[in-house]
């Protein structure tokens, strides 16, 4: 029981990294049908600018200009990387995917990968193969609640991603901004046509899942401090099977199925040796799509009318 | 006058290009060392001078030279003169069985690779990984480009028959630590390896009815998720397997694939897919594609035809892997990840979308513009991305997408003997 409780926390750890890089493939989703596969990098991105603008910080700090506490720097690094790395996800929306709006869908995936290919090797040439280390900025408490230990990192990285979810989904719900997309998600074609921009907000989704995804990269990075180019391949790929799984579109969806991707992959670690991992999980992943091939809040497809 | 020369140029047909291709490589291989040495090249340019060039800025105007005086110019002057010649006789082979005619083309295409490769081990094994690259960008073609979906299983496909293949051959023919001594005579090898392809290839549509039958209830990103998850349970499965060594790879497979072996195979994957997709069941297939509604209400069985589309491509991906497994003499199931993915991807949108020109077009110049770039080591991927993204905003659906290869209209001679063009 102890060890179910342990790894509960370990998958809500895990998880929250897959739901906040899902939440961003499913908002770019909602609005122009296409998947941002450029996603996954752009994660390793925020990381890195989220390590440079840390170390700058604490550079600031210790020379004496402006004294700050390390959580101070740790906000402020969350906040300042978001704001940059949203710029990341505007640009790579102006250069891949604004000139091939009326394309076909599979061109502008092409775009995606390939401006994922140059983020890795751009950032390859300019910081060379070596691995970077994240800063640690807050000390490592660790609770031992009834056997079961957690550390402050695991409740923080948590915290931070649910609040992120739930104010993402009041934004959706709540503000002009939001119910601009939501119109837009149900309709693409007419809803520009009442006056609503849609370069405007197809740019406003990239900066809001870029600001997300370097959230994620930022939290990453605390928890496990080792960065490198090519971290958000395979985080992003399986992200992005979570935002289908979730249903295309759904912010709940998303990060539902973020979560039950990281459950699945960790609990299959536990009770089984944790090579077949990958295995496990997608074989697990495979049947749900088989049976509900549209996911959990996704409309169905149909080739027969339906009358 | 550039018109002019363009016409006289389109008179060409296609044996008179075969010709002067011959006469290059030829040149190539009898002047082309004394020419190098004589222009200050260290030894003949592998691969048009590109690598030399990107090593050695010194070496530009030799290499440039070199591919000038070797290739274009023999090539050019030796079609282009020989116009009415080559028509006659593109006409006498027009005139014969068509089989007959399709087999002097192709040995003749065969006899310009096979001097050309022959002068470096590097430009053979270059060779045969893009005639393999062919093969499974063609196979990809059928389901990206032909039937419209967006499946990333392909690596997994190419995984699955390098591994059968692979413990066909290291297990029943070859002395091996791992399976034992070799179990069928040694000599056999070469007669059993096309049974081994076959088998991969079979292995690998069998793999491919995990991603089929899901295919029958959703297109589009959840059948790519689908395939997706497939490619990396194989890779994980793969990984787990310890029969097959795991994440350290499978070696020692026989040397079996060679030029020839690699060059009859691609013949008869585009032979096979180009005729694939021009029967009924190919048509039904870009049916289903542009409304699988209207395809079922006119009596397409849009089942099949899915079923038969994945199972016929996968079978030709389990065939390029084993040949694949067969060059390398080496593979480990990280060979066939994201980025092998990403890799046949650019390759088949590059080309073209339903197209067979297109497939090869884009094999071939991702493959040989990979090796060219690789003296810029990281750039290269810098470079190509780049590339492709132009194509993507400027020719969305590839450079040659939506052409039929017709065999009858490519052997056909330009010009008429009494001069009408």
């Amino acid at each position: 029981m102890v060890l179910f409780f342990q790894n509960f926390i370990n998958a809500l750890q895990w998880g929250s990294f897959y739901a906040l890089i899902a939440l961003g493939y499913s908002m770019v989703y909602s609005i122009l049908m296409l998947f941002n596969f450029a996603h996954g990098d752009i994660f390793m991105v925020g990381s890195y600018i989220g390590f440079g603008i840390s170390v700058a910080l604490i550079a600031v700090a210790s020379s004496g200009i402006l004294a700050m506490p390390n959580w101070l720097i740790l906000v402020l690094t969350i906040l300042i990387s978001m704001f940059l790395t949203s710029f990341v996800g505007i640009i790579v929306e102006r250069v891949g995917y604004r000139p091939l709006r009326n394309a076909p869908r599979a061109s502008a995936a092409i775009t995606g990968l390939m401006i994922g290919i140059i983020l890795e090797t751009g950032n390859l040439a300019l910081l060379g193969a070596r691995r970077v280390s994240f800063p640690s900025l807050i000390e490592t408490v660790t609770y031992n609640v009834g056997g079961v230990f957690v550390t402050n990192k695991k409740i923080m990285i948590v915290l931070v991603s649910l609040l992120l979810t739930l104010a993402l989904h009041q934004f959706v719900r709540r503000t002009k901004w939001g119910m601009a997309m939501r119109a837009m998600a149900f309709d693409f074609a007419v809803v520009p046509l009442m006056g609503v921009p849609l370069n405007t907000m197809a740019a406003l989704t990239f900066a809001i899942g870029s600001a997300l995804a370097a959230v994620a990269g930022i939290l990453f990075g605390v928890a496990y401090p080792v960065l490198d180019p090519y971290m958000g391949i395979l985080i992003g790929w399986k992200a992005f099977v979570a935002a289908i799984l979730g249903g295309r579109g759904s912010v709940l969806g998303a990060t539902l199925a973020g979560f039950l991707l990281g459950f699945t992959e960790i609990f299959v670690a536990t009770i089984f040796p944790s090579t077949l991992r990958d295995l496990i999980a997608y074989s697990i992943i495979l049947l749900i799509l088989t049976f509900r091939p549209h996911g959990f809040f996704g409309e169905p497809y149909s080739a027969r009318l339906r009358l | 006058m550039l018109r002019n020369i363009r016409a006289s140029f389109s008179q060409i047909p296609l044996i008179g290009w075969l010709l002067g291709a011959l006469t290059a490589v030829a040149l190539d291989l009898y002047v082309g060392t004394s020419l190098a040495l004589t222009l200050g090249l260290p030894k003949i340019p592998v691969l048009f001078g590109f690598v030399i060039m990107l090593k050695k800025p010194v070496m530009i105007p030799g290499a440039i030279l070199y591919v000038l005086l070797i290739y274009v110019l023999p090539a050019v002057v030796i079609t282009w003169s020989t116009i009415p010649l080559t028509n006659r006789l593109a006409a006498t082979l027009f005139r014969l069985p068509m089989v007959i005619a399709v087999a002097i083309y192709l040995a003749l295409l065969y006899a310009i690779l096979h001097l050309w490769a022959g002068l470096s081990a590097y430009r053979d094994l270059v060779l045969r990984l893009t005639l393999i690259a062919i093969i499974i960008t063609l196979s990809l073609n059928v389901i990206n480009g032909y039937m419209g979906e967006f499946s990333c299983s392909h690596p997994g496909f190419m995984a699955l028959g390098a591994y059968c293949a692979s413990v066909f051959t290291v297990g029943l023919l070859v002395n091996d630590r791992l399976f034992g001594a070799a179990f069928l005579p040694p000599a056999l090898g070469p007669f059993l390896f096309p049974i081994a392809l076959i088998m991969g290839g079979l292995v690998a549509s069998l793999g491919a009815l995990i991603v089929a039958i899901p295919s029958f209830r959703t297109r589009g990103d959840y059948l790519a998720i689908i395939s997706l998850a497939f490619l990396f349970i194989v890779k994980s499965l793969l990984e787990n397997l310890e029969f097959v060594r795991g994440p350290r790879g499978l070696s020692g497979q026989p040397d079996w694939a060679g030029l020839p072996t690699v060059f009859l195979w691609t013949v008869i994957c585009i032979w096979s897919i180009n005729n694939f997709v021009r029967s009924t069941i190919g048509k039904a297939l870009n049916a289903v594609r542009d409304n699988e509604m209207a395809a079922n209400a006119m009596t397409v069985n849009t089942r099949r035809t899915k079923m038969v589309a994945f199972l016929f491509a996968a079978f030709w991906a389990g065939v390029g892997g084993g040949l694949f497994a067969h060059v390398l003499r080496y593979v480990n199931p990280s060979t066939f990840g994201i980025q092998k993915l990403a890799e046949i991807l650019a390759m088949v949108y590059f080309g073209g979308l339903n197209s067979v020109y297109g497939s090869i077009v884009g094999a071939v110049s991702i493959s040989l513009l990979g090796e060219a770039l690789r003296p810029l080591e990281i750039f290269k991927w810098i470079i190509i991305p780049l590339l492709l993204i132009l194509v993507m905003i400027y020719r969305p659906t590839g450079l040659i997408a939506f052409k039929e290869l017709d065999v009858t209209n490519l052997l056909q001679p330009k010009r008429n003997p009494g001069g009408k063009a």
